[in-house]
C-alpha cells in the first residue's frame, strides 16, 4: 500500500520517522494504516493519544491472526498504557470453550500475540469498570462500541469509534486521527432529547435504560444527542446498559445528559453556537419505549432455554442485586443460566464468597470472553432470554437463536419457570 | 437523469459488479457471514440476500466497530463484497480494506458520495452493473 501523505494530511516529524525506514516493521505498517483511516475520515493530522482500549484481540477468524501474527513478527510494542477487550476463551476456565480444537488454538494465539505486545490482559469489553478510566478531555484510542460510548459520555474521555486492527495500530503509534468527537466542534450536541414525559417509575428503573438507548441509537444517527429529564442519580450501569443497546441500534458514540455526563451540567454547555430553543427537540413517549421493548425481543413470550446476563460484562453492583434474586428464585434445571464478566471483578465475587454462591444456585461465570462472540453456550437453539439490549441485538444474527428481552427480575423468574414471566406494571400493563 | 457520479475515494482501486442497495445501515458484525457473504441480521430488509461480489450501496456503518474484521475475514474467504459505494464516509470499513491490502494485496474500492448523489444512485442501480473507478461511479 503507498501513502502520500503530502496530499492531504500533515504527518509530524515522529510520525515520519515511524513511517520510514526507521521505524519498526510494525511501527511503517501501523502507520500506513493509521494514515489510510485519517484521510478516509478528512484529518489533517494526527494527535497524541494517552491510552488505548484494544477490541482486535476477539478470534474472528483466520485473517485476525494473521494480522496478529505479523504485527509480533514486526516488533510491535505499544507506547500507551493499552487494556484488552474480550477474546475468544475464558482463560480462566478454558473447559468453557465448546469449539473445535482448531477455533481455540486460534483463538488462544490471538490473545497471545496481543499480550506480547505489551497490552495488559484484562479480557473485558467494561475495562472502565476496573482500573481504566481516562479523565475529562483525556485524547484517548477506545474500540468495542460500548466502550467507546461509555469513554466518551460517562468519562467525558474523547475518542472516536475506533475498531479492530486501528486500535492497536494507535496504541503502537501512540497517535489517532485529529477529527470527529476528539475535537471539540464534533461533541456539540445537535438534537435534544426530553424523557420528561415518562413515567417517574420507569425512569427509576432498570428495564427502562437498554430499551431507551436501543431507541436512541436508531433516532440519532450521526448526531449527538442530548438528553433532558433523566434523574441525576442515574448509575453507571444505567449508563452502560443505554450505550451500549444504542451503540447496537445505532452506531452512537455519544450522548450528553444533563446533570448526569460531565460534559453538559446544563442544556447549554453542550449546544455550541445554538441556542436551545432553536434545537431540533424530540419528546419522548411511553409510545416509543414500548414499541423499542418489543423490537429488542424476536419471539413471543414461550418457554426460554437459556438465560444470559452481562452484555457489557456484569459489574459488582449488578452481581449484588443478581443474588438475593436467585437465591430466592433459583433457575430451573432446564435452563442454561449464564453471567459474563471481567476477572477483577469474578476474583471480587471470590473475595465475598458470593461466586461459591452463585454457582451454588447453577449460576454459570464466564470470565474474559462472552456468549455471542464465543462458543460457550452449551444450548444453541431455541429463546435466549437476557436483560441486554445488546445481547438482544445480536443473539439472533450471532447465534442463530430467538431472543426476549426482559428486566433483571423477569430474566430471573423466568429462568425459575422455564418460560417467559413478565411484570408490565410499568409499562402501563402491555 | 444523471448515470455517473464523482465521489470522494477513500480507498482507491476499480472494481464492476451488480449493485447491492441496502435500504438500512447494516452491521456487519452480527449482520453479515464472511464465510458465506450472506447477510444475517434478520432485523434488516436485505437479510439473506449474498453481499459477494457485488458492489454494496449503502448509506453508512452501523454497529459495532467489529465490522472491519468480517470485512478483512470475508476478503480473505473470496465471498466480499467487489466495491462499496456510501452516503457517508465510514472509518471502519475503510479500515478493513486497508488491511485486506497490508495483509492479502488485494484491492476493496470504497467511495464516498454527496448525500442527494447517493440517493439518486440508490434509486436507479437496483438490479443494474455498478463500476467504481477511483472515485467516479457509473453505471454498466
Amino acid at each position: 500500500m503507498t501513502i502520500h501523505p503530502s496530499d492531504s494530511i500533515e504527518l509530524s516529524d515522529q510520525d515520519r520517522v515511524l513511517l520510514g525506514p526507521s521505524g519498526t516493521p510494525a511501527e511503517q505498517m501501523a502507520m500506513r494504516i493509521l494514515v489510510r483511516v485519517a484521510q478516509a475520515t478528512g484529518a489533517r493530522r494526527l494527535l497524541d493519544i494517552s491510552s488505548a482500549h484494544v477490541d482486535g484481540c476477539l478470534y474472528h477468524g483466520l485473517s485476525g491472526v494473521h494480522f496478529a501474527e505479523k504485527l509480533v513478527e514486526g516488533e510491535a510494542r505499544v507506547r500507551v498504557p493499552t487494556t484488552l477487550n474480550v477474546g475468544g476463551l475464558d482463560l480462566l476456565d478454558p473447559d468453557h470453550f465448546r469449539g473445535s480444537a482448531e477455533r481455540r488454538r486460534r483463538a488462544g494465539r490471538m490473545m497471545e500475540c496481543y499480550q506480547q505486545m505489551g497490552c495488559q490482559p484484562t479480557w473485558t469489553c467494561a475495562p472502565y469498570q476496573s482500573h481504566h478510566r481516562p479523565a475529562v478531555g483525556q485524547q484517548v484510542a477506545w474500540a468495542e462500541s460500548n466502550a467507546i460510548v461509555f469513554a466518551n459520555s460517562v468519562l467525558g474521555a474523547r475518542t472516536e469509534r475506533y475498531g479492530d486492527f486501528v486500535d492497536i495500530c494507535a496504541a503502537i503509534t501512540g497517535r489517532a486521527p485529529a477529527v470527529g468527537l476528539h475535537l471539540d466542534e464534533g461533541r456539540v450536541a445537535g438534537l435534544v432529547v426530553d424523557v420528561r414525559g415518562l413515567p417517574e417509575d420507569l425512569l427509576s428503573s432498570e428495564v427502562l435504560y437498554p430499551v431507551f438507548g436501543y431507541w436512541l441509537g436508531r433516532r440519532c444517527q450521526g448526531v449527538v444527542p442530548v438528553i433532558v429529564g433523566l434523574p441525576s442519580e442515574t448509575d453507571e450501569d444505567r449508563l452502560k446498559a443505554l450505550g451500549a443497546a444504542a451503540a447496537s441500534s445505532g452506531s452512537l458514540a455519544l450522548f450528553h445528559a444533563v446533570g448526569v455526563t460531565p460534559e453538559a451540567p446544563t442544556l447549554e454547555a453542550v449546544m455550541g453556537t445554538l441556542s436551545p430553543e432553536s434545537a431540533e427537540t424530540v419528546q419522548v413517549t411511553l409510545e416509543d419505549m414500548r414499541d423499542s421493548r418489543e423490537q429488542l425481543s424476536t419471539v413471543a413470550d414461550d418457554d426460554i432455554q437459556v438465560v444470559a446476563l452481562g452484555s457489557p460484562h456484569f459489574s459488582l453492583d449488578e452481581f449484588e442485586r443478581l443474588l438475593p434474586l436467585v437465591e430466592d428464585q433459583r433457575p430451573a434445571s432446564s435452563v442454561e443460566f449464564v453471567a459474563c464478566t471481567q476477572r477483577h471483578v469474578l476474583w471480587a465475587l471470590e473475595a465475598r464468597g458470593w461466586r461459591e454462591r452463585l454457582e451454588g444456585c447453577g449460576v454459570k461465570l464466564v470470565a474474559d470472553t462472552c456468549v455471542v462472540v464465543a462458543p460457550i453456550l452449551e444450548t444453541l437453539s431455541g429463546t435466549l432470554m437476557t436483560n441486554s439490549g445488546k445481547f438482544a441485538h445480536y443473539t439472533p444474527g450471532n447465534l442463530g437463536m430467538g431472543v426476549v428481552y426482559g428486566s433483571l427480575e423477569e430474566c430471573v423468574a423466568s429462568a425459575a419457570q422455564g418460560r417467559v414471566v413478565r411484570d408490565s406494571t410499568l409499562w402501563g400493563g402491555r | 437523469m444523471s448515470s455517473e457520479w464523482q465521489g470522494r475515494t477513500l480507498v482507491p482501486g476499480a472494481c464492476v459488479g451488480p449493485a447491492l442497495v441496502l435500504d438500512e445501515p447494516l452491521s456487519l458484525w452480527g449482520g453479515l457471514d464472511p464465510s458465506s457473504g450472506e447477510i444475517t441480521d434478520r432485523r434488516h430488509p436485505q437479510s439473506g440476500q449474498l453481499v459477494t461480489s457485488r458492489v454494496l450501496v449503502m448509506p453508512r456503518g452501523r454497529g459495532s466497530s467489529s465490522a472491519s474484521s468480517v470485512l478483512l475475514e470475508a476478503v480473505r474467504q473470496n465471498q466480499a463484497p467487489a466495491g462499496i459505494v456510501l452516503g457517508a464516509a465510514d472509518g471502519i470499513l475503510v479500515l478493513g480494506a486497508a488491511v485486506a491490502e497490508e495483509l492479502y494485496g488485494r484491492t476493496l474500492p470504497i467511495v464516498v458520495l454527496e448525500e442527494a448523489d447517493f440517493d439518486a444512485l440508490a434509486e436507479v442501480s437496483r438490479g443494474r452493473t455498478v463500476r467504481v473507478d477511483d472515485g467516479r461511479i457509473s453505471l454498466g
